[in-house]
């Protein structure tokens, strides 16, 4: 049996630049950044006082007792999912729920409901606990309410890989359809941990910019000056449709999942590799899994948080796997690092890229790395054809996942 | 406090918990049939009695308190 062919017919994110795909989109064409400081009484004592918040808080969006059983990385993850489902028009399709999946991972999870809960442990005792704290924090949190959200019975899975999980939850979505388990996956990722824990714990990792003065300049991939990721919190939700199924309900195609690669380094728990091995394979198998060859892939929404070694390590990656012709963009600059999030928000943005024909600029590239010898859109956003594009993501514990989307 | 006062108090803890309409609570309703009130949120609408009312409302209890006026009741006999 020939194997399934896979497209997107819908698109749905919360960021720092939107509360919708359209907005997020506009404010990446236009160059805008979602990083502000933080100026919660907490953050006085971080060494990093800057991140990016959700432009709309979910509290504008859901009602207010519903909110209090949900996680933020839940709240955000339905929100998202609401927004593609609506997208997709499938609401009243007639789809067959038992052929329907969620694939929605969070890098970290529940973590400020812990937290929270565990303050009031702490300062009330265990009656007082909320009895929606396992709901809320459990890592499964975010893709079982968005199987509640859309009716799935084909099974709900939550994909957890760090800052690649976005990413490594579509391409599950893309196994689930090509194995004939699912006709339709809503797939993505949702990440809420702007939170002292958190952030105290990447800055002791030395991991974030610590430009708390200029926030929106903070976050500035293979910059020269780059000192760091900065946080930003968010959802993106793709719908995942076999395309014979699409087709024959007449749905509106944005792109086609053409592939997927992914690989694990076994090298450090946080460390990329040296020589960005696993990268390199990851990228190599996707476009071995499109069927495409690696001249096609003309653009690529990078990984490129603003670290100041992973950045250039993935321009290695880049050149090995595809060689020195794609034109490329880290998205990152304007939206910060989504950590769980970051895969499903730039496949999101490499889609639209495609189907607009236009890649969003990576903004504060003001003094490029010497060894940036890839063509990177800087400032502004550039207009070119775009038939077949890659998106990188690559997270803590060596996992590596490029997924391959080309023009319908 | 008298029976009223008591529906009113709980009242407003169901509105704040459940989002249930104050106008709905009355001691003939049931809190799982009539004010759809699930077994996660009748925990917290007991913790919140428990503070609002200062009484004991042991686990072992609430399976007896069908009603709002089972409730009120049994806050009543203990307050």
């Amino acid at each position: 049996m020939a194997r399934s062919d896979v497209v997107v017919t819908g698109l749905g994110a919360t960021t720092p630049l939107g509360g919708d795909v359209a907005s997020t989109w506009d404010a990446m064409l236009a160059g805008r950044s979602g990083v502000g400081p933080l100026t919660q009484e907490w953050a006085a004592q971080l060494p990093v006082r800057i991140a990016a918040h959700l432009a709309v808080d979910p509290s504008e969006v859901l009602d207010r007792v519903k909110l209090r059983r949900l996680d933020r990385s839940e709240a955000i993850a339905i929100i998202a999912a609401r927004q593609a489902w609506a997208d997709a028009g499938l609401a009243d399709s007639g789809l067959d729920p038992e052929r329907l999946a969620v694939s929605v991972g969070s890098g970290i999870g529940g973590a400020t409901t812990l937290l929270a809960q565990d303050d009031i442990l702490e300062a009330s005792g265990p009656r007082r606990v909320s009895p929606h704290t396992v709901p809320m924090l459990m890592p499964n949190g975010p893709a079982a309410w968005v199987g509640l959200e859309v009716g799935a019975k084909a099974g709900v899975h939550a994909v957890a890989s760090a800052c690649a999980t976005g990413a490594e939850a579509i391409s599950l979505g893309l196994d689930i359809i090509r194995s004939g388990r699912a006709d339709v996956v809503v797939a993505g990722g949702t990440e809420a941990v702007i939170h002292p824990l958190p952030i105290a714990g990447f800055a002791s990792m030395r991991a974030m910019s610590t430009r708390n003065d200029e926030p929106e300049r903070a976050s500035r991939p293979w910059d020269t000056g780059r000192d760091g990721f900065v946080l930003g919190e968010g959802a993106g939700v793709l719908v995942l449709e076999r395309a014979e199924h699409a087709a024959a309900r007449g749905a509106r195609v944005y792109a086609r999942l053409a592939g997927a690669g992914i690989t694990s380094d076994a090298y450090d728990i946080v460390q990329p590799h040296a020589e960005g091995e696993g990268a390199i394979r990851a990228i190599t198998k996707a476009v071995a899994d499109a069927g495409i060859a690696k001249t096609d892939i003309v653009h690529v929404n990078a990984h490129a948080t603003s670290t100041p070694v992973g950045d250039m390590l993935e321009i290695g990656a880049l050149r090995a796997a595809l060689g020195d012709h794609p034109v490329i963009t880290a998205t990152k600059s304007m939206t910060g690092h989504l950590l769980g999030a970051a895969g499903a928000l730039e496949s999101i943005a490499t889609i639209l890229a495609i189907r607009d024909s236009v890649i969003p600029p990576t903004i504060n590239l003001d003094d490029p790395e010497a060894g940036l010898d890839l063509d990177v859109v800087a400032h502004k956003a550039r207009h070119m054809e775009i038939p077949a594009a890659l998106n990188n993501a690559f997270g803590f514990g060596g996992h590596n996942v490029a997924l391959v989307f080309t023009r319908p | 406090m008298t029976r009223d006062e008591i529906t009113a108090g709980l009242a407003e803890i169901l509105e704040e918990v459940a989002g249930v309409n104050p106008d709905d609570v009355a001691e003939g309703k049931s809190f799982t049939d009539d004010l759809d009130v699930d077994s996660l949120s009748m925990v917290e609408v007991v913790v919140a009695a428990e503070e609002k009312f200062g009484v004991k409302i042991p686990d072992n209890e609430v399976q007896n308190l069908k009603t709002v006026g089972d409730a009120v009741s049994y806050i009543e006999a203990q307050a």
